[in-house]
């Protein structure tokens, strides 16, 4: 437990709140953590800010100061074990009748992050929403048959990384050809959500905050027939999806050839590097997928970024790029996304 | 217009050209259904064929063309246009003017409403049969029949469905308006003219026999206005009527066609089929669901001191029932100590749910009557083989665990032929529970050696299902996960509480397979909660590869923190 040795800051508006707060969080205090939000519940402070500008804020610094290499991934998973507690703590004493339809909330398959829809499901429930929160991870044939079985007004799809594109776009077709229109969100549909209409999703959020405001009005929106666009990539995609195992296992095997001290890597480095290989392949293939280099290329910025805070050199990032990027001679839009990508690392 | 004569009138007579007779000209342009209209250069109407007559009745020989009955088509004239489209008493007339000679010109009208009303409702019936076969939800299915009645057919539609213990439930919904729903007495459905019979399965009443105006009040809402035309069409099911459909078109001059009434019928047979079609898989869906109850993962207790967690992942093509299962047993009258379970049934899908279902039972009870968990092992195998059914085994783990002192947790774990359970110690390091012994339900006799473990504050023990170790992926998409690999993913979850900790191994694994889980995936997780949350402090683990590589995750290396 932490101590401190003056009376902790209680106002969300105190200056010191936020690092208070992200002290316990970071700390794994769940008592401290759960009884700083009851106390602003206590004191009057709308549920709904203490979801979005204390817990999802934090959760937000969490993942930088782990991007920046202050928090190990353990320190990171625990704070955010924390964070679900004092959203369940604040969510337990904030019950609603719900008024509005029925919203089925998921995230992609694939997609780990769970606490932003957390978040969300909480937030809708708030504003009246029956919600039915499906969690993490949910294989799209798992999402339908909840659909068909409790006919929701709504689905909310959660994507947070770019990769996870082409499995989110099933998604999105499944859920509209089963009549239920989508409303999309998370950093994984680009910045400005620019992804989310490529895949045909009815609507876009950036924020819990966003997403119940747009659900609030003109709800459910008209929809199209969603076999419209419901093919994206061509035989660059099919190529380098088909050709995963093969993309990956080449360049492992040239890269023992170029640096020698790969041979004295154990398992766990050989699957790490594999691991990084694979995000490589698989960023760019929905980047191909969407048709869109800048995919691609804010994959290639936040991973040198990410690589730089830990000392390592963005060179070894670029060997990786150009061992993939040898073997897709044959295919004029996966190497110019290759390049773009280089040039981004210079 | 010429024609060259027979060529034995030609030898006769010698070539000549012949003009027709103005009567037989007459006689073939009235034959045509070509509408045309000959005017002179002076735009007089010089002739008007029978189609023409029959699309503008009033248009006359002699007439002055550019004052004719049609104003589009005289301003078109006027300004010497080639074409004009113009909406004239129930038509859509779309003309093309084509010189003839220096003297003459002609129109040629068509009405292209016939062709436009039926593409209109082709469009309507693809769109209605797709929207209709998307969802097997009952109730999108009246939503999707209420909104597409609206889009085409009437100003308001309301769908009614058979009554079930004197109730009706019902939805409506208004051209612009918001969908209304609610539920109405059987008594009051005699007030709407026709329901009652639609309901009953009898054939449709024609739109025009019905009194619109003996509609209830309470059939559409209080601003839709006089109701100008009432059809209830039956919605068909499956030998009984899913239901009713109302429309109504509202003003005074508002009717339902012969046409109109036959697409309604065409439309309600389809909407009818996808609703009955929603009611039966409901029926399936309830059904499964009150067999399933007993099947899933239970809601875990929290006891006192000790951090319990549980995670079930179907196989990607499962009903998320399966073989594997976990199971928790609350502390008794007697004894205070929680028991917990996990294993996997042989086997896929109903079958091994069933066993499954009678395992959980026969531990429920056993531990009533407070058995150690290696006895517990012992009875399950005799009840196993009594039962019958000699190809059926399975693999547990059965553990008790109590706090002791410290906040400490004693466990002692019996194995059934199933993977060791892994324990996640302080320092990082992770070793297996040397507990052993014989699968359940083969052997009459089985061996089994029960291990106890203590548990210091924040050290974590796991049970799982094969289904973790050997789930393939990699490069190859062909490798199994491997217990080394579950070793290092459990050892990266050092100092993370016991949900994360689980959550993370099956990201791990998830990540490893890079898509859904092909078998199923059990895991359960016993943590004496952390004291000291410091553990978790201090920088990542600084990577020194050149490749990147290990660099994102410092926590892939067990102690690099310790």
């Amino acid at each position: 437990m932490t101590v401190f040795t003056t009376t902790p800051p209680r106002s969300l508006d105190d200056p010191g709140f936020g690092e208070h707060y992200l002290r316990l969080v970071g700390d794994g205090d769940e008592y401290g953590a759960v009884d700083v939000v009851t106390e602003l519940l206590d004191d009057g402070v709308p549920p709904q800010r203490i979801m979005t500008e204390v817990i999802a804020r934090t959760q937000a610094r969490v993942g930088e100061l782990w991007a920046a290499n202050e928090w190990t991934i353990a320190r990171e998973h625990a704070a955010t074990a924390i964070s679900e507690r004092a959203l369940a703590a604040v969510a337990a004493r904030c019950s609603v009748r719900p008024t509005r339809g029925r919203i089925t909330i998921a995230c992609v398959d694939g997609e780990w992050h769970a606490l932003p829809v957390r978040i969300l499901a909480e937030m809708l429930r708030l504003d009246g929403w029956r919600v039915d929160f499906l969690g993490a991870s949910v294989p799209g044939p798992h999402l339908v048959t909840h659909l068909h079985q409790t006919g929701p007004d709504a689905v909310a799809l959660s994507c947070m990384i770019p990769a996870r594109l082409p499995r989110a776009h099933a998604a999105v077709t499944a859920c509209r050809s089963a009549g239920v229109p989508v409303i999309a969100g998370g950093r994984g549909f680009g910045p400005d959500g620019r992804w989310a209409q490529t895949l045909g999703a009815d609507a876009w959020a950036a924020d819990a905050v966003q997403a119940v405001a747009r659900l609030d009005r003109d709800w459910p929106p008209r929809m199209e027939d969603p076999w419209v666009s419901s093919f994206l990539g061509d035989d660059e995609y099919t190529y380098v999806v088909r050709h995963r195992g093969d993309l990956i296992g080449t360049a492992l095997k040239r890269l023992t050839e170029a640096y020698p001290a790969v041979h004295r890597y154990d398992q766990r480095q050989h699957d790490a590097t594999a691991e990084d290989m694979g995000h490589i392949v698989d960023f760019l293939a929905a980047a191909l997928y969407v048709a869109d280099d800048r995919l691609f290329i804010d994959f290639v910025k936040w991973t040198a970024a990410v690589l730089q805070a830990r000392h390592v050199p963005g060179e070894a990032l670029a060997v990786g790029l150009r061992l993939i990027r040898e073997q897709l001679r044959d295919y004029p839009t996966a190497t110019d996304y290759l390049d773009a990508g280089l040039a981004h690392l210079k | 217009m010429t024609a060259q004569l027979p060529a034995q009138t030609a030898q006769r007579n010698g070539p000549v050209t012949l003009a027709p007779a103005p009567a037989l000209l007459r006689a073939a342009l009235d034959a045509t259904s070509e509408a045309v209209v000959l005017c002179t250069a002076a735009h007089r109407v010089l002739l008007v064929n029978a189609a023409a007559k029959l699309l503008v009745p009033r248009l006359e020989p002699g007439m002055d063309a550019t004052a004719g009955p049609v104003p589009e088509l005289a301003r078109a004239i006027t300004d010497g246009d080639e074409s004009f489209t113009a909406d004239y008493e129930g038509r859509r007339l779309r003309g093309t003017r084509r010189a003839l000679d220096d003297e003459h010109y002609g129109w040629y009208l068509h009405d292209t409403m016939p062709l436009e009303r039926e593409r209109a409702r082709t469009t309507f019936l693809a769109e209605a049969g797709r929207r209709l076969a998307s969802s097997l939800h009952q109730r999108l299915c009246l939503r999707t029949t209420a909104e597409l009645a609206v889009s085409y057919l009437a100003d308001a539609a309301v769908v009614v469905m058979p009554t079930v213990r004197r109730h009706s439930d019902w939805m409506r919904l208004v051209s612009g308006g918001a969908l209304e729903e609610g539920t109405l007495r059987e008594h009051v459905l005699g007030d709407v003219p026709g329901l009652v019979e639609a309901l009953g399965g009898f054939p449709p009443i024609p739109s025009r026999w019905l009194d619109a105006s003996q509609a209830p009040d309470w059939l559409l809402p209080e601003g839709f206005g006089p109701i100008g035309a009432l059809l209830v069409t039956p919605l068909p099911g499956n030998a009984e009527p899913a239901g009713a459909l109302i429309l109504a078109r509202r003003g005074e001059h508002a009717a339902f066609s012969d046409e109109d009434e036959m697409l309604a019928r065409i439309f309600a047979a389809r909407a009818g089929a996808a609703i009955s079609a929603a009611m039966l898989y409901r029926e399936q869906v309830d059904t499964t669901a009150v067999l399933q109850a007993d099947l899933l993962p239970p809601e875990l207790p929290e006891p006192d001191g000790i951090e319990l967690v549980g995670s079930y992942q179907a196989a990607r093509d499962a009903l998320r029932i399966g073989g594997d299962f976990y199971d928790v047993y609350g502390p008794t009258e007697r004894s205070s100590e929680t028991v917990i379970a996990l294993g996997d049934v042989c086997g896929k899908g109903p079958e091994a749910a069933v066993l499954t279902g009678k395992v959980r039972q026969t531990l429920r009870a056993l531990r009533l009557v407070e058995a150690p968990p290696d006895e517990m092992l012992r009875v399950l195998n005799q009840a196993l083989l009594e039962s019958g059914r000699q190809h059926r085994f399975v693999t547990l783990v059965v553990g008790s665990m109590m706090r002791t002192d410290h906040g400490r947790v004693r466990l002692t774990l019996a194995s059934g032929g199933h993977p060791p359970p892994l324990v996640l110690r302080a320092d990082g390091t992770v070793e297996e529970v040397p507990a052993s012994g014989t699968l359940i339900g083969v052997v009459p006799q089985v061996v089994i050696h029960p291990a106890t473990v203590e548990l210091a504050p924040g050290e974590l023990c796991l049970l799982y299902s094969d289904g973790l170790t050997e789930a393939r992926g990699g490069t190859t998409g062909t490798e199994q996960y491997g217990e080394e690999r579950l070793h290092d993913a459990l050892a990266s979850c050092h100092g993370m509480p016991a949900a994360a900790a689980v959550e993370r191994v099956r990201q791990l694994v998830s990540d490893w397979v890079h898509g859904g889980v092909r078998d199923d995936i059990a895991m359960m997780a016993v943590r004496a909660p952390s004291r000291t949350p410091l553990s978790l402090r201090g920088g990542g683990a600084r990577n020194t590869s050149p490749f990147a590589i290990d660099a994102r995750r410092g926590d892939r290396r067990p102690r690099a923190w310790a």
